[in-house]
């Protein structure tokens, strides 16, 4: 099987966005995943996130591992380099990506087994690290491609397909990015777009390591009745605690809501977002605060979802902490790289 | 002194080794001693026999002291410095008949260094430190450094040298230069008074070393990578390849800082294992950046998933491999050729890679910029295989110097404009006949975007399951690979090339062997020697092959992996090959070699060697 070419005929009534490209200039290829994935929301997100953003196709690089998650980079944004990676090991890629040329932005989507078990490393070190990147782990509890795994995000006592109970805890990809000191992280679930494309939208904008927990169905192996990663279990015990809306930088807030209900959050860039909180009395910017409010809903039997956490992140930012040059630096000029012959020189003395 | 016989005058030409306990700041005493004779114009050598370990056990420093200028390991002691009581016994046994040994006399000497051959020489080290010094620490490191000012009366190196040198080292420390300059007279002084000064082992100045360094092998890859302009490095720490890393972020601390705003043209990545270190390269080269990673066997073992992902996807990335004594943990502080055939064939499938071997650190220098450039010409990646011999100790070499005419060659790499010009970007079609695509960075333009992946693909990068697609990628790759062979770096012939019989090699063997042919035509035996610098082979590995009735292919590993690549990747017949092999960790020697040749020819290889 080759990739499957998507016609592209455009309406000419299509709306545009501040670039004058319509959705269907964010496509890619095909989706060749099962009818009805959860994955292919999330891809239809993502559209939507950088048609909203007005995002310049090049100025996007789209990574992932291996798995069925990690095909969809081919399903958006054609105009985009992407690269698909070895199983595991897209944060490794993104990191070097990252450290050459800092202005790209830089989505990874990856999986469940992708990220907490094969690759838990390399996402833990791309967190510690800061890699400023927007990180999507599309999560369903279950290895897709080789027909139906438990994987290591799954609950204690979901049942598989053919019936059996996972025994062992679940990774929780959203406490781990906070225990490591993640400045951004946000659960949503592929079929809540509404949710999602804002959230995507500041991950995109945050100036740091983002990290979005998208719970996503497997319509194959994994929406059955005992599963708690199904579409009915996922709508049913789905708790958001704070929404939040992406504004770009030059946009006026267009509704307003009453004090206290909302608090606004400048990225980097100057877009913001408005977190509006479901939950009085909770707070996105502590972080300790936000890990007892997972535990404790989960004991409940909900998934939190929403801007969980969000905090400053640009001081400890990749670039920022190594005091790299504004300049990316696959773009420095040989000239300015090299110290020349006579600094060569000079230093031989201390080898003699 | 009960030397029993009188030594031979040994001016300019002797080994000095140092026994000592590790952590104890030996090092310093014995660099200094090393720079003192080359500064005196007589070329040196050094190496580090140094273990596994941070502190309290044996390490060995050997000084060869060789007018001739030869580079390898001496293979015998003239003068033992024996600081080490735990290995007393086996430093005794290994002075050469005739030489010497000097040892800490403060306590009575052990019964084990009863020699009869050799001359021993005390000096109360410890007692003449304690009575000038204070602090424990202080008293040891002092000792180091009294020792050395007695070895400078015992071997006769000027004293105002080694003055000189103190006086550099601790331009900053005025009273840390006082203190050692303190140590090094009483040493002197104590020699001159009571010991045989000097020795038949002498130090004549000559003006043999002008224009030289002694510089080890991963300081002078550094070089290269900055000199390379390589922006991005990864590594996770590994014997014996960190100091590469350490040197190239020191020389971009001092070279890579915009003095004005402190902001770093570079980024150095302390990776969470050797699978990150090489995903950070593959990531950084895809974006355009020059980058780099060094490792030694253990860390190619964990890169091979991403070397092939590399390969099929047409990445460019440099790795730098300084070998050490495998398999598994191996010996880490010892040296080997071994990790020629795992680079070579690096991961699953199908997959040749190009590997360049340095002989010596000047080399490291300059095949470190050849990497750079042959892997972003081919697109794949380049492996430069130092070890730990060339890697960590100092050589006596050229001074490494560079022509400001150097740029880059990045490759083939399209613009937006240019991408403009076609009409359908394909990443991966063979447009100039050489099985080098076009590549195009992220960033560039819509029209220019391409998906890189590992997967099966065709011409334009698109994932394919197509036996044909498939065949056609991979096919255009053996293509590469043949243009990678006119590409490497040639081989270095010496001899006349005509001669029935030849010497084949590779890397760190070049010193020794160049020093045994010597020996070998003075016994009569007259080989032709070729040093191949690539992998693949070109024509010229072809003609030596073809041009010989016999090769002797001497390498630094059990299993004969050169003789190995040269009978998988060349036309020649297996049985005219034969293999002298020394793989005990330490440095080949040039008596080893000449021995193993003689052994191999014979009396009638003598002559079927003379014969042309």
């Amino acid at each position: 099987m080759t990739s499957i070419v998507k016609p592209r005929i455009a309406h000419p009534a299509l709306p545009k966005n501040e670039l004058g490209l319509t959705r269907r200039q964010y496509e890619g290829a095909m989706s060749t995943l099962c009818a009805g994935c959860g994955h292919d929301s999330v891809t239809a997100a993502i559209v939507e996130a950088c048609w909203g953003l007005s995002l310049r196709p090049e100025q996007l690089a789209k990574l992932s591992g291996i798995g069925c998650s990690s095909k969809t980079t081919a399903y958006f944004v054609s105009g985009a380099h992407g690269f698909n990676a070895v199983h595991g090991r897209m944060p490794s890629i993104a990191t070097g990506a990252n450290a050459a040329n800092r202005e790209l932005c830089y989505v990874g989507v990856s999986g469940d087994g992708d990220s907490l078990s094969i690759g838990l490393g390399q996402l833990a070190h791309a967190i510690r690290r800061n890699v400023n990147m927007l990180y999507v782990i599309e999560n369903n509890g279950v290895y897709g491609l080789t027909k139906g795994q438990f994987s290591a995000s799954a609950d204690v006592g979901t049942k598989s397909k053919r019936g059996e109970a996972n025994t062992q805890p679940p990774v929780d990809p959203v406490l781990l990015a906070l225990t490591l000191g993640a400045t951004f992280v946000a659960r949503s679930f592929s079929g809540d777009k509404r949710q999602l494309v804002p959230l995507l939208q500041a991950g995109m904008r945050h100036q740091g390591f983002a990290l979005i927990d998208v719970l996503s169905p497997c319509v194959t192996f994994n929406d059955h009745e005992g599963s708690t990663k199904s579409y009915a279990f996922t709508r049913e015990h789905y708790h958001a605690a704070v929404e939040a809306d992406f504004i770009a930088r030059a946009r006026e807030i267009a509704v307003d809501y009453a004090e206290g209900e909302s608090t606004v959050v400048t990225m980097h860039d100057g877009s913001r977002v408005r977190l509006r909180k479901l939950d009085p009395g909770y707070d996105p910017s502590d972080r300790v605060a936000a890990y007892d409010y997972i535990e404790r809903k989960f004991a409940d039997g909900e998934y939190v979802t929403g801007l969980i956490h969000v905090a400053d992140g640009s001081a400890s930012e990749l670039h920022a902490a190594n005091r790299t040059t504004a300049t990316p630096l696959n773009r420095v000029p040989y000239e300015r790289l090299s110290p020349g012959a006579a600094a060569l020189g000079k230093l031989m003395a201390r080898y003699r | 002194m009960p030397a029993t016989q009188p030594a031979p005058d040994r001016l300019n030409d002797f080994v000095i080794k140092f026994a000592n306990v590790n952590g104890t700041g030996s090092a310093s005493a014995n660099t200094l001693i090393m720079k003192a004779i080359f500064r005196s114009g007589v070329p040196v050598v050094g190496k580090n026999y140094f273990p596994s370990n941070i502190q309290g056990l044996p390490t060995w420093y050997e000084i060869r002291v060789s007018a001739d200028g030869h580079q390898a390991r001496g293979g015998r002691v003239d003068l033992m410095l024996a600081m080490n009581i735990e290995t007393y016994a086996r430093d005794v046994k290994e002075v050469a008949p005739g030489g010497f040994l000097m040892y800490d006399s403060t306590w009575p000497r052990s019964a084990l260094l009863e020699r009869h051959d050799i001359t021993v020489l005390g000096i109360p080290l410890a007692k003449l430190c304690n009575e000038n010094f204070d602090g424990v620490r202080n008293r040891v490191l002092m000792k180091n450094i009294c020792y050395a000012g007695a070895l400078a009366a015992l071997v006769d190196i000027d004293l105002e040298i080694v003055r000189a040198l103190v006086t550099e080292q601790y331009a900053k420390k005025p009273k840390l230069a006082d203190a050692n300059l303190k140590a090094i007279e009483l040493g002197y002084r104590y020699a001159r008074e009571y010991l045989p000064c000097p020795l038949p082992l002498r130090v004549r100045r000559l003006d043999r070393t002008a224009g030289h360094v002694l510089i080890d092998g991963n300081t002078a890859a550094a070089l290269g990578c900055l000199y390379a302009g390589a922006t991005v490095g990864a590594w996770y720490p590994i014997t014996p390849s960190t100091s590469l890393m350490d040197a190239f972020r020191g020389f971009c601390e001092r070279y890579r800082v915009d003095p004005a705003t402190g902001e770093r043209n570079f980024v150095v990545l302390q990776a969470e294992d050797e699978l990150a270190a090489i995903g950070m390269v593959v990531g950084a080269s895809w974006n355009g950046a020059r980058a780099f990673t060094p490792t030694s066997g253990p860390g190619i073992s964990l890169m091979n998933e991403f070397v092939g992902l590399a390969y099929y996807a047409e990445v460019p990335c440099v790795i730098f491999d300084v070998q050490r004594v495998g398999p598994s943990t191996g010996m880490p502080t010892r040296t080997q050729q071994c990790d020629l055939l795992l680079c070579a064939y690096a991961s699953h499938g199908d997959t040749r890679h190009v590997l360049l071997f340095p002989a010596d650190p000047g080399e490291c220098f300059t095949l470190a910029v050849a990497a750079f450039d042959l892997a972003e010409r081919l697109q794949t990646p380049v492996f430069v295989l130092s070890d730990l011999d060339i890697g960590m100790n100092d050589w006596m070499v050229p001074e490494l110097a560079w022509d400001d005419a150097y740029r880059p060659d990045r490759g083939k790499v399209l613009s937006a404009a240019e991408v403009e010009q076609l009409e359908k970007f394909q990443r991966y079609v063979d447009r100039d006949g050489d099985g080098i695509p076009y590549r195009t960075l992220p960033g560039t333009s819509p029209k220019a975007a391409y998906f890189t992946r590992g997967s099966g693909h065709n011409q334009s990068g698109a994932y394919t399951e197509d036996s044909a697609e498939y065949q056609q990628v991979v096919d255009r790759l053996t293509r590469k690979f043949a243009t990678a062979a006119t590409l490497v770096p040639k081989p270095v012939l010496e001899g006349p090339g005509n001669r029935p019989v030849g010497i084949l090699s590779l890397g760190s063997c070049d010193g020794p062997i160049r020093e045994a042919l010597g020996e070998l035509a003075r016994r009569g035996y007259a080989l032709d020697y070729l040093r191949v610098r690539g992998f693949p082979f070109g024509a010229e590995v072809e003609a030596f092959l073809a041009g010989h009735e016999r090769v002797l292919v001497i390498e630094q590993n059990r299993d004969a992996q050169l003789k190995s690549l040269l009978t998988l990747e060349t036309a020649v017949p297996k049985h005219k090959l034969h293999s002298i092999l020394h793989y005990d960790g330490l440095p080949l020697t040039a008596q080893f070699v000449t021995d193993a040749v003689v052994a191999a020819l014979g009396a009638g290889g003598r002559r079927a060697a003379a014969a042309v």
